[in-house]
């Protein structure tokens, strides 16, 4: 019966988007209504097929483990994308030819940085988070996740969702918020699938067959439910016509502004900080078999870190229309914020207390250990740069671009490799990675590659500031823009080859993670394992 | 691809000296009881007390109307606007005796501290708002028609008044009425194919180009019938109307075959904006300011 609902709501899907593609008013809208089309005639298709089939029955007593295999390969797969398209706009931004003539209006560097941003935070970031979401909240609630074949949903409709904003980038479709760009229709359709994962989420939470919720779980759920509300605010649009991509926002001015960053700064706090604590908070206790050093820190600085992030955007927008007051809260809420954030860290780096010498011989464990040593630095740094008078400097800035590098390379790209190397054997039952070696590779060449992307930063970042404040003696501007930019070119470069030796390590780690499922040894020893109770 | 069972596995082991830990388990994963590190706490008070502090000082409440100020009376555009008076004030005097002296009078020699002024004033303006067409080192964009500034060739006059006239107006804008205008005509209507063949190869024999010989002999009465009204018989131009000078070496678009045949089927039509605020809406810049510019440009090597 339920089959047959499906087919009506799918077959409803895609005759609707068909027509939509019929009326669409511009190449973007056309090609996402031609994108949901498709989307829903497979899914229709797949349906169709195993309509009337004996359904296998459910194993309720195995976790749901193809989800979780699915958004690892595509994290892996993202990655590299999101990596590339980084370190070819590094080069584009060195030189300037790369804004290649044949390719205007789809390959020029206007185009391409959203496709990185959001190919890197929520393509790879994004998948790595449903992964370690599915896995963690199964394994700490000893149940097999709710809701049937709702992690599918959520997973592929949540691949439609990225197909949908890059394709959307390249078409010059972009409601123009920065980590905000896509249009409405995308923006619709994440919602649904955002309002399903935090369903499974929350049901397999429920039916948990332990007494206490795990402090992963908590980081995982805040940042669930505050990206559903982040969302939602702060894409309140209009949509010009039902047949184009084009909205017009709900808010306007500095109000606008002010959402825009709330959202802004949130998406730092709880998609790249919040879930990745969870992912934290699992899997470096398991790959140092070591227990979480403080449950009073977790608790603690839980609170206060969800709090106090929602308070901080206007740091964003020191020095603009925003009002002072907003201006000093955002501020002062900052400043505030670093103890709690430093919560974190110091749980993850003093739950290897008592195997400090695993480091030496594992490098998996000195690839979780060095992102949270980034996250401490970035969260430090942060805090400074929301100090008005270093704003003032920082602002507009590479300073500000080192600052979310460090963050994002250091801290989110170095916790997901780490996870990645623990997953794949457990998923697909091996006994090891293919190689430590290659992973001692990818360490070294992630962290140089860091190294010089947040250097090089901090040269050009303070260089710039410095020099468009310069005035001389009777207040007249010495530089101009054209200067400061000519004077960056020999650090572009720098960066452009921390992004090539950042973007070889993955490739190696992807290489490495191919080879431990076709080569490596089989695990035997799965079934060993004390049951639940 | 067999699932794992819902099962513990085995629970992480506790060293000798370990801290209690808090009785629950995960998946395998413990967790110590410790308390908070002292030093996290204290500095974690100490950023809400001093935060708190903060807020008292400067503005930070939001109220039914406006917020609360702070005692420090702070605030980030009295500052901005401050220090701009500052240095109004500083050059309040060298200002107004740059709108007052004649402009040919600026020099080095007559009135060297507000040459100087006027240099630097000059220099800073042209990186903020001339070098984006004109290039930072002012040396123009060759083939793009932004004309080079360095030399002694000027379309429109090379004097320091003729300069300031140009940069008060602008040249063919629609902004100011005052704007300097001319217009070439698009002769790929009015020519021959032949026509423009052979008064290309005049125009480069003008300017000592090869040429063909007898195309640009032939291109002789096509030139002084068409193009000599402006760029007078000689080919040197005529600075009334911006006519460049075909004789040298300088050209806004290229000399090549190809560009001078582009130019004479369909013409150029550079266009830049008017600066003085006082002349047009469009303007953004104060009378000293422009004058400031003027001298600046006027003293970069082609000035008259
Ligand atoms: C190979 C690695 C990478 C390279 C070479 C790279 C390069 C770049 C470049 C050139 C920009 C534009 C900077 C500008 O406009 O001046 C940028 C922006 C950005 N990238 Fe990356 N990136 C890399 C990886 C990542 C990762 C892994 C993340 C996040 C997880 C990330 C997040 C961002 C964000 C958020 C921005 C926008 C920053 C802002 O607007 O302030 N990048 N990146
Ligand atoms: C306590 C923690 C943090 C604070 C207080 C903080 C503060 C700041 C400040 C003041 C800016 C500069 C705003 C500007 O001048 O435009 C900034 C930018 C940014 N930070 Fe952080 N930061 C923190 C942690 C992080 C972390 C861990 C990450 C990444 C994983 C991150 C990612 C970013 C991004 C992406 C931007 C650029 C936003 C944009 O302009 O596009 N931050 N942060």
């Amino acid at each position: 019966m339920l089959d047959y609902v499906k087919l009506l709501i799918l077959g409803l899907v895609a005759v609707c988007a068909a027509i939509a593609a019929n009326y669409a008013r511009d190449v973007a809208y056309l090609v996402h209504a031609l994108l949901i089309m498709s989307a829903a005639a497979i899914t229709f298709i797949y349906v169709l097929r195993n309509t009337g089939e004996a359904k296998r029955p459910v194993p309720v007593d195995e976790y749901m483990d193809g989800p979780v295999r699915a958004a690892a390969i595509a994290t892996v797969f993202w990655g590299v994308v999101g990596f590339l398209a980084g370190t070819f706009i590094a080069f584009q931004l060195a030189y300037p030819v790369l804004n290649f003539h044949w390719a205007d209006g789809y390959l020029n560097f206007g185009r391409l940085r959203p496709l990185h941003t959001s190919a890197v935070i929520f393509a790879f970031g994004g998948n790595a988070l449903l992964a370690a979401s599915f896995y963690i909240v199964q394994r700490t609630s000893a149940a097999r996740m709710w809701g049937g074949g709702l992690a599918w949903f959520v997973f592929w409709g949540y691949q439609l969702f990225i197909l949908m904003a890059a394709t959307g980038y390249l078409l010059g479709s972009t409601q123009g918020q920065e980590y905000a760009e896509p249009e409405w229709l995308t923006d619709l359709w994440l919602t649904i699938v955002w309002v399903a994962f935090l369903a499974l989420y929350m049901g397999t939470l429920m039916k948990r067959k332990e007494p206490h919720i795990y402090v992963a779980n908590w980081f995982l759920l805040s940042f669930i439910v505050t990206v559903a509300m982040l969302h939602v605010v702060n894409n309140l649009q209009i949509p010009v016509s039902f047949f184009g991509s084009r909205s017009v926002t709900v808010m306007s001015g500095v109000q606008n502004a002010m959402t825009q960053w709330w959202y802004g700064h949130n998406a730092v706090g709880f998609f790249l900080t919040a879930g990745f604590l969870g992912m934290m908070y699992y899997f470096i206790p398991k790959q140092a078999e070591r227990p979480v050093y403080s449950y009073k820190l977790s608790i603690i600085h839980f609170w206060a870190l969800i709090f106090l992030y929602i308070w901080a955007g206007p740091h964003h927008l020191h020095y603009t229309a925003l009002p002072d007051w907003a201006s000093t809260l955002g501020m002062v809420f900052s400043i505030v914020l670093w103890m709690p954030s430093w919560g974190g860290m110091i749980n993850g780096l003093m739950t290897l207390s008592g195997a400090w010498d695993k480091l030496r011989t594992d490098p998996v464990l000195r690839m979780m250990v060095t992102s949270v040593a980034f996250y401490g630095m970035s969260t430090f740094e942060g805090p400074m740069m929301s100090i008005r008078a270093v704003n003032s400097l920082s602002h507009y800035t590479d300073w500000t671009i080192g600052h979310v590098h460090s963050g994002a390379l250091g801290w989110n790209g170095m916790i997901t490799f780490g996870m990645l190397y623990y997953l794949f054997p457990k998923l697909w039952n091996k006994q090891r990675l293919y190689s430590l070696r290659a992973v001692s590779w990818h360490y070294w060449l992630a962290t140089i590659g860091i190294v010089l992307y947040a250097a090089s930063m901090w040269v050009t970042g303070i260089m710039e500031g410095l020099m468009w404040r310069e005035v001389d003696a009777q207040g007249f501007l010495v530089n101009s823009f054209a200067d400061t930019v000519a004077a960056k070119f020999p650090m572009y470069v720098v960066r452009g080859l921390g992004g090539v030796l950042y973007l070889t390590g993955a490739l190696i780690m992807a290489w490495n993670l191919y080879m431990t499922v076709r080569k490596s040894a089989v695990r035997r020893d799965v079934a060993a394992a004390a049951p639940a109770e | 691809m067999s699932d794992h069972k819902t099962q513990h596995p085995e629970e992480q082991k506790l060293l000798a000296g370990d801290p209690d830990t808090t009785g629950h388990v995960w998946d395998g994963i413990k967790e110590f009881n410790n308390p908070l590190p002292r030093w996290w706490l204290w500095t974690f008070y100490a950023t809400i007390v001093w935060g708190i502090a903060y807020t008292v000082m400067y503005p930070a409440w939001p109220l039914v109307n406006g917020a609360t100020p702070g005692i420090l009376g702070f605030s980030t555009r009295a500052n901005v606007a401050e220090d701009i008076q500052r240095f109004e004030d500083m050059n309040a005097d060298i200002r107004t005796r740059l709108t007052e002296v004649e402009l040919a009078a600026i020099t080095p020699d007559d009135n060297p501290d507000l040459y100087n002024y006027a240099i630097q004033g000059g220099a800073a303006t042209f990186a903020t708002f001339c070098s984006q067409c004109h290039g930072s080192g002012a040396a123009g964009v060759m083939a793009a028609g932004y004309p080079n500034l360095l030399d002694d060739d000027w379309l429109w006059g090379g004097t320091i008044d003729d300069i300031h006239l140009t940069i008060t107006h602008g040249i063919r804008n629609t902004d100011d009425p005052m704007a300097r205008y001319s217009e070439m005509t698009a002769f790929d209507e009015i020519l021959s194919d032949e026509e423009v063949a052979s008064v290309v190869q005049y125009v480069r024999n003008l300017s000592g180009q090869d040429a063909d010989a007898t195309l640009a002999a032939a291109g002789e009465s096509v030139y002084l019938d068409n193009c000599a009204a402006c760029h007078m018989d000689d080919g040197t131009g005529d600075r009334y109307l911006g006519a460049p000078n075909l004789t040298d070496a300088i050209w806004l678009y290229g000399g090549s075959e190809d560009a001078i045949e582009h130019t004479v089927r369909y013409a150029r039509f550079g266009v830049m904006p008017p600066w003085s605020a006082d002349a047009s809406n469009a303007g953004r810049l104060s009378e000293a300011e422009v004058r400031a510019v003027a001298v600046y440009v006027h003293s970069l090597g082609g000035g008259e």
